[in-house]
C-alpha cells in the first residue's frame, strides 16, 4: 500500500466558553497546522471538515465553515462524528490519487449548547429518548454493568482520574490542568452513579487540524512526516441493550485490523505511547482490554500497576486524555495531534522519551459506539 | 481592539413526527391494549428482541416469530442520575436500569421506580408498571418496580 505521512498538525487551547466563533477557531487551527506544515493553503489539494449538526445548532453544519477551512475553490468533503473519521476518510482521499495531499479539521463550542440534551438526541427517538438517557447515563449504565462482571471498583475508576489529570497539568493545550487525589475523586459530587464529578470530561472549545499527505506530494514539505503504520474502523450495535456494554468487540476488530498492518503483535509492549478516548474514567479500563493491554476483566489490574503511567511500560495519555479536555468531535484528531507531537519529540513537558510508534484513538456513538484506531510510527 | 462580546440566544423547535413502522406499532399497540410485552425472534440465532426489531442486527436477517413474553426481568445494570437534563424526570434522584426481560435477549431501557434508589441492586427482580392512561408509546410503562418472588 502507499504510505501516508502526517506533515502538519494544529490545535487551539481546549477552554470551556472560548470568546471565537465556530469559523475562527476553524482558521486557528488551520492555519497552525499549515505554518507546522511550512507550506500555504495553495499547497492543500482537498479539504475534509468534521461537525455535528446538533453540537453547532444548524444543519449542514459541516458547510458553514468552508471559507474558514481555505475550502473555497477546492474539493471539500464532510464527515459528521469524531475527528478521527475524519482523518480516517482524509487518508482514503490521499490514497485515492485524485489528491496529494489533505487538510483535515474539527471544531466544536462544547459550551454554547447543552450536552445532555444534544446527546439525549443521538438514543433511539421512539424506545428510548424520551426516558432522557443521554451520554452520562448511559456511560454510567455500562460502568455498573462493566463493575458487576470484571470486579472493578470505584477507585479503579479513580486511579484513571487522577492519571490523566496528573498528566494534563504538563499539557499547556487542556483545559483542565489541576492535579487530584483519589480522595477528591471520591469525594466528588455525584452524577449518575456511579459517576462522581470527576470521573466525567469537562465540556469544552476548540479545533485541531492535520495536514496528510502521499509519497508524492512530500516534495512540498521540509520536515519528515510522521507515518501512519496502520489503521482500523469498527462499529457496534447502535441500541443501548442490544450489545455487551462490558467488552467493546468494536474495538478488539478495530485495534486488530491496526495492530495487523502495523505488525504489532504484544501493544502494550510494542506502543511506547497511547492517547486513547477516556470520556469517562472507567472508559480507559474498557478500551484498555480492547485493545489488548489487559486480558478480558483484567482491565482494573492494568491501572493498579501503573503500567499506564507516565514512568510505566505504556504511558496512556500524556496529554491528560478527555478528562482534561473533552472537545467532542475534536477529541479524535486531537489525539493523533498528539500523538504526533510525542513523535517528533515536541511534546514539551509530556513528551514520552524517544517514543516511536503511537496509537490515538476516537470513538462516536453511545458508549464507545464505533472506535478509530491509528497507529502512527516517526 | 476591544469590544463587549455579545451572545445570540436561540433555539431549534422543529416537531417532527416518526412512523414506528409495523413492527414498532405492533409492539406498542400492545402495551397499550393489552398492556403485553410482544417480542420478535431472529429466524437463525433464535435471539429474541424486546423492543422488536424488524431484522436482526447479528444475523442480518428479517426477525419472523412475534412471542409474547411475561412483564418481569431481572436488572441487568442501573444508575442513580442525579440531574434532570430536562427530557428525563425533574424529581431527582431517579433510577435508570437495563432490565433483561425475561424470555428476551439483550436488554430494555426504562426507569426503576416504587424502590428507595440505595436498595437497588443488579439483579434484582423487577416487574413493569403500567400507566393508567396508555397512548401506545414508551411511557404506557411508568417504570418496573421491584417484586418479591
Amino acid at each position: 500500500m502507499e504510505k501516508v505521512g502526517i506533515v502538519g498538525v494544529g490545535q487551539t487551547i481546549y477552554e470551556r466558553r472560548k470568546t471565537d466563533t465556530f469559523a475562527e477557531l476553524v482558521f486557528e487551527a488551520c492555519t497552525s497546522a499549515l505554518a507546522d506544515a511550512g507550506i500555504g493553503i495553495q499547497d492543500i489539494d482537498n479539504v475534509v471538515t468534521v461537525s455535528n449538526d446538533f453540537w453547532d445548532g444548524r444543519t449542514i453544519s459541516s458547510m458553514a465553515i468552508q471559507d474558514a477551512a481555505g475550502a473555497w475553490e477546492k474539493d471539500v468533503s464532510t464527515v459528521e462524528g469524531d475527528g478521527i473519521f475524519g482523518a480516517l476518510y482524509g487518508m482514503m482521499r490521499t490514497l485515492s490519487g485524485s489528491f496529494d495531499t489533505t487538510l483535515i479539521v474539527s471544531h466544536v463550542k462544547g459550551s454554547e449548547g447543552n450536552m445532555n440534551l444534544i446527546t439525549n438526541a443521538m438514543f433511539d427517538p421512539i424506545y428510548q429518548r424520551h426516558l432522557g438517557v443521554d451520554a452520562t447515563t448511559s456511560a454510567a449504565l455500562q460502568a455498573r454493568a462493566y463493575m458487576e462482571k470484571t470486579g472493578a471498583t470505584e477507585e479503579d475508576f479513580a486511579r484513571v482520574s487522577v492519571k490523566n489529570h496528573g498528566n494534563g497539568v504538563n499539557n499547556p493545550f487542556a483545559q483542565i490542568r489541576k492535579k487530584i487525589s483519589l480522595e477528591d475523586v471520591l469525594n466528588s459530587r455525584k452524577i449518575s452513579e456511579p459517576l462522581k464529578l470527576y470521573d466525567c470530561s469537562p465540556i469544552s472549545d476548540g479545533a485541531a487540524a492535520i495536514v496528510l499527505s502521499n509519497e508524492k506530494g512530500l516534495a512540498r514539505f521540509k520536515k519528515d512526516p510522521v507515518w501512519i503504520l496502520g489503521v482500523g474502523h469498527c462499529s457496534d450495535s447502535y441500541s443501548l441493550g442490544y450489545r455487551d456494554l462490558t467488552f467493546p468487540r468494536a474495538l478488539q476488530a478495530a485495534a486488530g485490523k491496526a495492530f495487523a498492518s502495523a505488525g504489532i503483535k504484544n501493544p502494550l509492549k510494542e506502543l511506547d505511547v497511547a492517547e486513547i478516548a477516556d470520556a469517562y474514567s472507567y472508559m480507559e479500563l474498557i478500551w484498555y482490554e480492547g485493545f489488548g493491554f489487559a486480558a478480558e476483566g483484567a482491565g482494573a489490574d492494568l491501572i493498579r500497576s501503573g503500567a499506564t503511567a507516565m514512568d510505566g511500560a505504556l504511558p496512556v495519555n500524556p496529554s491528560g486524555g478527555l478528562l482534561s479536555a473533552h472537545p467532542v468531535l475534536v477529541a479524535g484528531l486531537a489525539r493523533i495531534v498528539e500523538a504526533t507531537l510525542q513523535l517528533r519529540g515536541e511534546a514539551g513537558d509530556r513528551q514520552v522519551k524517544g517514543a516511536k510508534k503511537a496509537l490515538a484513538h476516537g470513538i462516536n456513538g453511545p458508549c464507545g459506539q464505533s472506535h478509530g484506531v491509528f497507529v502512527l510510527g516517526a | 481592539m476591544d469590544v463587549e462580546n455579545m451572545y445570540y440566544h436561540g433555539r431549534i423547535n422543529v416537531p417532527y413526527k416518526w412512523y414506528v413502522g409495523a413492527t414498532g406499532s405492533r409492539f406498542l399497540v400492545g402495551l397499550r391494549d393489552g398492556k403485553e410485552f410482544w417480542g420478535i425472534t431472529c429466524p437463525k440465532c433464535g435471539k429474541v428482541y424486546v423492543p422488536p426489531l424488524k431484522t436482526c442486527p447479528e444475523c442480518f436477517v428479517p426477525n419472523e416469530e412475534w412471542v409474547r413474553l411475561a412483564d418481569t426481568g431481572t436488572v441487568e445494570s442501573f444508575t442513580v442520575a442525579h440531574y434532570s437534563n430536562g427530557v428525563s424526570p425533574s424529581d431527582i434522584p431517579y433510577v435508570l436500569g437495563l432490565i433483561k426481560m425475561d424470555g428476551a435477549d439483550g436488554s430494555f431501557l426504562h426507569y426503576i421506580g416504587d424502590a428507595d434508589p440505595a436498595d437497588v441492586k443488579v439483579g434484582m427482580r423487577v416487574k413493569a408498571v403500567f400507566a393508567d392512561e396508555r397512548t401506545g408509546n414508551i411511557m404506557d410503562i411508568k417504570h418496573f418496580a421491584p417484586v418479591n418472588e
